[in-house]
């Protein structure tokens, strides 16, 4: 069982939580091209070691998570909010 | 094997007398006893039949590692198969029985299995998969088919009951700073350190003792060392099995509540399922000895070293007469002084010559020599004995019984769960385990370490490197070495005697013998994790406890390497079983899954709806009135709401509160279809796409002011579409100012549907003048008041094509808003209508639902590609138009109807060619009802290049799995009401 540290419910088991995806992705604009689009939707690196991912909170705060995790140990080396607002609430209250 | 009780050993309760039944036959045994030791001081040796072969079984060990002892406990629904009766405690009126024999265990017709083992050797199995040569290659499927029952009867342990589980078992969690597992030396030190340290502290000890190895001395007393760890405020959980590590310091645990009593089992749970989330580990989980393998080595009467003496201090039971130990390490020899002085006659055979051994001289120890072959088949009668090198008969013995130590293999059993590979330890002939990055720390004989003080030391020094790394403290610490024999072990894994055609075992309890491992080798199957597969060595329910390594050892001398070269097969969890029941806990029957329930629930089934579920939610289903069945109800309902009005639940469906400045650009760029425009006091339909330009789920958004939205979304995908947008608000448009709430739980929701619904709701809100056709037209939306100043919004939406309405109110008074539908609409002589009526209108003007929108169809295909803009861009624009999804031969929604239209057909029909009836054809029939508008059976689904496609031609419905086929004409989706005049009536 993965423990996750949310910001703002903090450490809980990763069965509260739904994996999102790719962290990294940089959607295009939404009058971008079909290539652009399958690009962004479609290929994915299957990284071994640490990875951003995001992670919803869907059975607590509902926050979306980006978290630096290893694929291979599930040690997890960071997590901040997906929004940049967010983040900086969290930052402030540090 | 002839073993007994004795008078002055032991820390059984001899006042206190316990019976039990054991294959039909009434025995007594004393409180403390474990099934085992009863039997054993019944004098009972022969317990089980093998899995395989069926050969006479005994008692091999006093733990859990046990590979012989295998039985049955209880009857009827509370029959266990497969219970390890060395770990099983007696209770009054134990019921046990044998496996794996007809009639029993002392005369098993299964035992002809053991002179045509070639046919059981490894690899048997598969070779039967694949056909056996030189006849049946290729054709091996149908030979298993034709053996399958025979080997499942023959090769089978015992049968689990098949009825329900009368016993309920619990779920359960806790937090702590450390975990202890194991409650030896090791783990009780490093446990009173810890505590002593002012942390928090759990113990788990598998055993209804604490006290581990100590339980075999005569002087440990387990209720001081209980008293001790108490009085520190540790947690001392027994009969709990640590049966797994998991991620960030998860521990699953197994606590056995009741499985050792005899009263009525339903006033606690059976057993409870743990989950401690720790902070640090510590792992004292000992060590188990080996055995060794050599001819006839499962005889009853064959035990380790270490068990007898566990049976003699514990339970004061002697378990043979005239014993033989045969070892190649110096564990065993405070165990033969023991045994003699219990006035058994005992002789030591060591493998070693060069030893120097202190003893009492009480017994005989034969240096240089080791056991080739048992003579005997339900009990020992002799041992043959060779020299240690070059293997032949030297001499024989008469015994009952064999005691066995080939070596102790440490329980790195939980650091394998967590990927950690142990390392093989060359002076003490055994695996030990690895340091690893996690808080998990081993300890005691788990960590090679064979002497008390050792172990002690350890434990002292494994709570400090917690604490440390837990930065409570920064102290120096140091392990002990491995180890602690005044002689070095000389490894012996098995006695090899070349002119025999006997069995020599290396994995009791699936019969896997020596000669096993050879056949392996010799067809190919060298790594250790094929050898496992192919042999099935250590897949029994022990998972290779005792056999595992002697088997690597064999395969390591084949291919003339060294064990650790040959590797080491992962042991995953459970260390020991789970039963299914533990898993599930309490989430059975009604609690498998939540349940959810409109707040109309009551009312619903006060008004006689018969409920369905969908999803989590209960729905009604039918509204039968007297003798109705479903066809009959919903029938009638669908005619009632097209002829006047009817009224349904429809709060399951999901929805959302958007709110905020950006609102409308939201909506605009997640819904297909424009909504830039959509004035207040307005809804529309919208269809969402996915990234990929599939289409997500439909709804409906109500603009309700400027900068607020009421959206709803289908029931089944209202939790996904709101993680959809908070994903796309929290990760992609950040700089959108917007809110998303589900405001399901919030409102209750119901349709009023049919030609006289407007004179309903007319009734039913304080001001009628708002509900005209002129102030109230086709997707208007309205927030008024129904009568008695309850707030609540209207929408004039229809799903089932006629005249509609869609009211909400504040899940508080829903009730009272069905009172007052109700009553109104019973003037009109209408009708509570349910999910299949709703099925059947929705069908008629083939609207798509969940069963349509299934993941795997645009926009086109569902026939709605014109509502899309073509102005704007929105999720899945760019996508949709890729080539693959606009070929011209895509499946599109088309209506069916049956060529004989007294005929009937099912969801799930495959459509195809008349000339070609076979595979997944040229489409699919989604939703079926039988029209009460058009008087007979209608469907919507999917084919190849839709209705124009196929106007004239007929086409053939096959429903392989009812066994059926029709013939089929396609239509247009729109099957009543093309044009919608009466939606906007
Ligand atoms: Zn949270």
């Amino acid at each position: 069982m993965i423990r996750i540290n949310c910001p703002y419910c903090g450490e809980r088991d990763h069965s509260e939580f739904t994996y999102g995806g790719d962290a990294t992705i940089k959607y295009p604009s939404l009058d971008s091209s079909e290539k652009e689009w399958t690009e962004a939707i479609f290929f994915r690196k299957n990284i071994k070691g640490f990875q951003l991912e995001t992670w919803h909170h869907s059975n607590g705060c509902r926050m979306w998570l980006e978290v630096e995790r290893s694929t291979v140990t599930h040690e997890i080396k960071s997590i901040k909010p997906c929004h940049p607002d967010l983040q900086k609430v969290v930052e402030n209250n540090k | 094997m002839t073993s007994k009780r004795l008078n002055n050993y032991g820390k059984i309760n001899r006042d206190k007398t316990i019976s039990f039944t054991w294959d039909n036959k009434k025995y007594n045994g004393l409180e403390g006893d474990s099934l085992a030791s009863a039997l054993l001081a019944n004098n009972i040796g022969v317990v089980g039949r093998s899995f395989k072969y069926h050969r006479p079984r005994g008692i091999f060990s006093s733990g859990v590692e046990e590979s012989g002892a295998l039985v049955t406990i209880g009857s009827k629904d509370r029959r266990d198969p497969n219970v390890r009766a060395t770990t099983q405690e007696l209770y009054d009126g134990l019921k046990a029985s044998g496996q794996n024999a007809f009639p029993n265990v002392n005369f098993d017709l299964g035992g002809i299995n053991n002179y045509i083992g070639r046919f059981f050797a490894a690899g048997f199995y598969y070779k039967t998969f694949m056909g056996i040569p030189p006849f049946e290659w290729g054709k091996g499927t149908s030979i298993w088919m034709l053996f399958e029952k025979l080997i499942r009867k023959a090769a089978g342990m015992g049968s689990a009951s098949r009825l329900p589980d009368p016993d309920s078992y619990e779920h359960a969690h806790d937090f702590c700073d450390v975990i202890v597992v194991g409650s030896g030396p090791s783990g009780v030190s490093a446990a009173i350190e810890a505590a002593e340290k002012k942390l928090d502290v759990i113990l788990v000890e598998q055993d209804s003792l604490v006290g581990g190895d100590q339980l075999s001395e005569s002087e440990f007393s387990t209720t001081n060392t209980l008293n001790q760890l108490q009085s520190l405020g540790i947690k001392v959980m027994t009969r709990t099995t640590a049966f797994g590590l998991y991620d960030n310091c998860v521990v699953g645990l197994l606590e056995r509540v009741t499985d050792h009593l005899s009263i009525s089992k339903n006033i606690l749970p059976r057993q409870r399922f743990w989950t401690i989330r720790a902070k640090h580990i510590i792992v004292g989980s000992g060590a188990l000895e080996r055995h060794i393998a050599f001819n006839n080595n499962d005889i009853p009467g064959v035990m380790t070293v270490n068990a007898s003496k566990h049976y003699l201090n514990r339970y004061g039971v002697l378990t043979g007469k005239d014993i033989v130990i045969a070892t190649n390490n110096d564990s065993v020899y405070e165990t033969a002084e023991q045994l003699s002085e219990a006035e058994a006659n005992v002789t030591v055979l060591d493998s070693r010559t060069d030893i120097e051994i202190e003893t009492k001289n009480k017994f005989e120890i034969r240096k240089g020599f080791v056991p080739y072959n048992i003579n005997g088949t339900k009990k020992i009668n002799s041992l043959d004995i060779s020299k240690s090198e070059n293997i032949k008969k030297f001499d024989t013995i008469n015994c009952d019984q064999v005691l066995l130590s080939g070596g102790w293999s440490p329980a790195v059993h939980l650091l394998s769960h967590r990927g950690v590979k142990p390392k093989w330890n060359h002076e003490n002939a055994c695996f030990i385990p690895n340091d690893t990055k996690e808080n998990i720390t081993m300890i005691g004989s788990s960590r090679g370490l064979w002497n008390k003080d050792d172990c002690v030391a350890s434990g002292v020094a494994g709570a400090t490197d917690a604490l440390n790394r837990l930065g409570i403290s920064k102290t120096n610490y140091f392990f002990p070495k491995p180890g602690g024999w005044k002689n070095p072990i000389k490894p012996l894994y098995e006695v090899k005697y070349k002119k025999s055609r006997s069995k020599s075992f290396v994995d009791y309890q699936h019969d896997v013998t020596a000669d096993d491992v050879r056949l392996a080798h010799r067809e190919g199957f060298i790594s250790v994790e094929h050898l496992k597969r192919y042999t099935t060595l250590g897949m029994a329910n022990d998972q290779g406890k005792m056999g595992n390594i002697i088997g690597l050892s064999l395969m390591a001398d084949l291919l003339n390497k060294e064990i650790p070269e040959v590797g080491t097969t992962v042991f995953r969890p459970p260390y020991t079983p789970v039963p299914v029941g533990a898993l599930s806990g309490r989430n059975v029957g009604k609690h498998f899954r939540p349940l959810r329930v409109t707040p109309m629930h009551q009312w619903n089934i006060d008004h006689g709806a018969k409920m369905i579920e969908v999803g989590l939610y209960q729905r009604p289903w039918y509204y039968p009135k007297k003798n109705e069945t479903l066809s009959d109800s919903y029938i009638r309902e669908a005619t009632v709401v097209r002829k006047t009005v009817g009224i349904c639940d429809v709060t399951s469906l999901g929805k959302i509160s958007v709110q905020g400045p950006d609102a409308t650009e939201f909506l605009n760029r997640i819904y297909s279809n424009a909504f830039a425009k959509l004035q207040v006091g307005k809804a529309r339909y919208g269809v969402m796409l996915r990234d990929d330009g599939i289409v997500m789920d439909d709804g409906t958004s109500w603009r309700l002011s400027e900068n607020e939205y009421f959206m709803t979304t289908s029931t089944a995908a209202a939790a996904k579409v709101m993680a959809w947008l908070e994903e796309l608000l929290q990760t992609r448009w950040t700089n959108l100012k917007v809110n998303v709430t589900s405001v399901s739980e919030q409102w209750a929701g119901a349709a009023v549907a049919g030609p006289k619904s407007r004179e309903v709701l007319n009734n039913c809100v304080e001001d009628p003048s708002l509900i005209t056709n002129e102030n109230f037209p086709f997707m208007g939306v309205i927030s008024t008041f129904l009568k008695g100043k309850i707030p609540c919004r209207i929408a004039r939406i229809s799903f089932s094509g006629e005249l509609a309405f869609e009211v909400y109110i504040k899940s508080d008074f829903a009730n009272t808003m069905m009172d007052l539908l109700w009553d109104n609409a019973q003037i009109y002589d209408g009708c509570l209508y349910g999910l299949e009526a709703l099925g059947a209108l929705r069908v008629e003007k083939g609207h798509v639902t969940g069963a349509e929108l299934d993941g795997r169809v645009t926009i086109d295909d569902a026939g709605l590609g014109k509502m899309a803009s073509i102005k704007k861009s929105y999720i899945g624009s760019a996508m949709r138009r890729r080539g693959v999804l606009n070929s011209e031969n895509r499946e599109t929604l088309v209506g069916f109807f049956p060529m004989d239209l007294k005929e009937t057909f099912n969801a799930g029909t495959i459509v195809c060619e008349k000339n070609n009836i076979s595979g997944q054809g040229i489409g699919r029939i989604t939703s079926v009802t039988h029209s009460p508008e058009l008087g007979h059976w209608i469907g919507i689904g999917f084919v190849e290049g839709g209705v124009n496609k196929w106007k004239d031609i007929t086409l053939v419905g096959a429903d392989p799995v009812r066994n059926k086929q029709m013939n089929l004409k396609v239509v247009s989706p729109h099957m009543v009401d093309p044009t919608g005049e009466r939606m906007y009536a």
